[in-house]
């Protein structure tokens, strides 16, 4: 009871004209970005990370908050109407909601998809309303041991998940880990890998390095690899009012309800973000089809949009758990959010709900607002989204490049701070190019200090025993935890790449059967 | 012979300018060069004629009898350049070209082609409305 009282304590925050606006402006960033391929949220909030400079950290948190669902929503429609994912959670819709679109029922599956994703991102507040306060409470008993141990998880997960491949994950995850160090030792004073140089003394910023790699090595990435010809955009037709047949609200419901339900456990276990949601629950929702619907699969059936869409949503949800509770993040944005916390020296974690009581409660209600204002936005406005697509690349990557510098020169004000920016900017193109994936750093070198810190406390506690880490109970339970996490995302990814193969074979299929069709 | 440029672009204007570049074509029994390039520097450019649009255009100027050459295509100049290019390689003596209201915003921005065009040309363009 009190957490409903402290929620609608956070309304009436969130509902402030204000704040109202606040949000607005970071669901409409939020659907931009996650329309334009190439652009995601974790890049859009590194970029606009100066704003905490000038705004209450209420403001800045729903903004991001804003952007982060927006992503999700925006997304969809290029998958739809251009077969073309603007970011990685928008793959599987593509699957189905590009062949909806081919069939002349683009509306649907875009009506489809803002209500799926409507319906799964209110259920999924809902559920992060009740759990999240449930799970602090919990973790406001752990000591360093426990924190210990439950960082190893971050790491491990974020680090051997969250690429293609476990070795270059981890690799990532060091190279984060060691500029983590760079700087001058807290407990000691030492300086470590300074070189005498007092500007790495104070350490390198984390804003830098999150703009250099996901601002500057994806802009780079993306201006020397992504040559796209112009796509054609299939017209929607109709007045919005009438996209949805009877027939298709039918074959939804129980799709987004499945999705939620798959999107938001997989979100607050480390297990690689939304993806891994999104193909989950696009291949139980094949699974379940019955018959003609079957056969629709693979043709642009409802179910397979409607379902990881749904899934998608209910999944960013659910990363803001261990986000809020635990200070761990999972996913790329989800570290930009906590760098974000960090500006405004919140730590989020276990104390976060009791300390910070009205703020990240005042960002739920905010959740709850902005999915509201996305279907809104998303269902009439679409044609505005599509026009996006038609900035030129060299405008919209030189723009970024600009802003990116803008960022780093604000953090101290120094130049060097932008010799920093392209030369750990550059480093992120290599990465990129070589497809080690850049989320395990930023959490690394987010993590790191924290981890350093709990270990080396629970190691003085211990009087230098290592055993002390894995003998309390909690702790040894996290552990095996972690093994339970590892076996099962194997499983899963194993089921992704099975289910991707599968869905490979089937598109040349489709690509003569479209040729018979054309003579 | 001497010949007559089409700017194409695939909606009811670019279909307007190619039917008076025919009649222009016919009038002065000149050939006709259908140009539409793009330079694929953004991922939807309504401007640019797929392969079906292209098809179209060029069995209904099949129906004309009037001889015609298309250039089609990605290419690192502008769309202006391109239809002026032809018209240089060409000796053309007229560029017909479709013509629209445009916002002061969206040409500063996006810069208007057929600015370029009339500007540009070294023969006259029959600018058409639609």
């Amino acid at each position: 009871m009190d957490n409903f009282l402290a929620l609608l304590e956070g309304f009436s925050v969130a509902m402030q004209p204000m704040y109202l606006l606040y949000a607005l402006g970071g669901v409409l960033v939020g659907t931009a970005v996650g329309v334009l391929p190439g652009i995601g949220p974790a890049m859009t909030v590194a970029l606009l990370m100066p704003i905490t400079y000038s705004l209450d950290p209420t403001a800045a948190i729903i903004v991001f908050a804003g952007i982060y669902y927006g992503g999700m929503y925006g997304g969809s429609t290029t998958s739809i109407l251009l077969n073309t994912p603007g970011e990685s959670a928008s793959i599987v819709t593509a699957l189905e909601g590009n062949k909806m679109a081919k069939a002349g029922r683009g509306a649907a599956a875009l009506a489809t998809a803002a209500i799926g994703s409507f319906i799964a991102g209110t259920v999924a507040t809902v559920l992060l309303s009740f759990v999240a306060p449930f799970v602090a409470e919990f973790a406001v008993q752990i000591g360093p041991t426990e924190y210990v141990a439950l960082m190893i998880v971050a790491f491990l997960t974020v680090g051997a998940l969250l690429g293609a491949s476990v070795l270059r994950g981890l690799a990532s995850l060091a190279l984060g880990l060691f500029i983590a160090l760079i700087g001058v030792d807290a407990l000691t004073a030492q300086q470590r890998y300074t070189f005498g140089n007092p500007f790495l003394a104070d350490g390198i910023d984390v804003v830098l390095v999150a703009v250099a790699l996901f601002a500057v090595g994806e802009a780079l990435y993306v201006a020397s690899r992504l040559r796209h010809g112009p796509v054609k955009v299939i017209p929607v037709a109709g007045r919005w009012t009438s996209w949805m047949r009877k027939e298709d609200w039918k074959r939804s419901w129980k799709p987004w309800l499945r999705g939620t339900f798959i999107g938001f456990p997989v979100g607050t276990i480390p297990a690689g973000g939304a993806d891994v949601a999104t193909f989950l629950s696009y291949a139980s929702e094949r699974k379940l089809a019955k018959g003609e619907r079957k056969k629709q699969f693979g043709k642009g059936a409802i179910e397979g949009v409607a379902g990881p869409e749904s899934a998608n949503n209910a999944a960013a949800a659910g990363v803001l758990v261990p986000l809020l509770t635990l200070g761990i993040p999972t996913t790329a944005t989800a570290a930009m959010m906590l760098v974000a916390f960090q500006r405004y020296n919140i730590q989020p974690g276990p104390l976060l709900f009791e300390v910070e009581g009205a703020l990240v409660w005042a960002l739920i209600a905010s959740l709850y607002v902005g999915n509201l204002m996305l279907l809104v936005l998303n269902l009439p406005l679409v044609g505005i989204w599509v026009k996006i697509l038609q900035i030129p690349r060299p405008y919209l990557y030189s723009g970024i490049l600009v802003f990116a510098a803008m960022g780093a020169f604000s953090v101290n004000f120094t130049p060097v701070d932008v010799f920093v920016l392209l030369v750990v900017g550059v480093l992120g193109f290599f990465m990129r190019r070589y497809g080690y994936p850049i989320a395990p750093m930023v959490v690394g070198l987010i993590l790191g200090p924290i981890f350093e810190d709990q270990l080396r406390r629970s190691l003085a506690i211990s009087q230098g025993d290592p055993i002390a880490l894995v003998s309390t109970p909690i702790a040894a339970t996290i552990y095996v935890i972690l093994i339970v996490i590892f076996v099962l995302s194997f499983w899963l990814k194993k089921r992704q790449q099975a289910m991707e193969a599968e869905v490979v074979e089937e598109v040349p299929v489709a690509v003569a059967e479209q040729k018979e069709g054309g003579k | 012979m001497s010949a007559v440029v089409l700017g194409y672009v695939p909606n009811a204007l670019g279909d307007a300018a190619a039917k008076a570049a025919v009649d222009e074509a016919r009038r002065r029994g000149a050939s006709l060069v259908v140009v539409n390039t793009t330079r694929a520097d953004r991922l939807v450019d309504p401007a640019y004629a797929d392969d079906d649009d292209m098809s179209r255009l060029q069995e209904t100027l099949q129906g004309t009898g009037v001889d015609f050459t298309v250039h089609h295509g990605t290419s690192k100049d502008t769309a202006a350049e391109d239809v002026l290019d032809a018209a240089e390689r060409n000796s053309a003596e007229l560029i017909v070209i479709g013509l629209r209201h445009r916002t002061p915003v969206g040409k500063l921005i996006m810069g208007s082609t057929a600015q370029s065009i009339l500007l540009g040309a070294r023969c006259n363009v029959l600018a058409v409305k639609a």
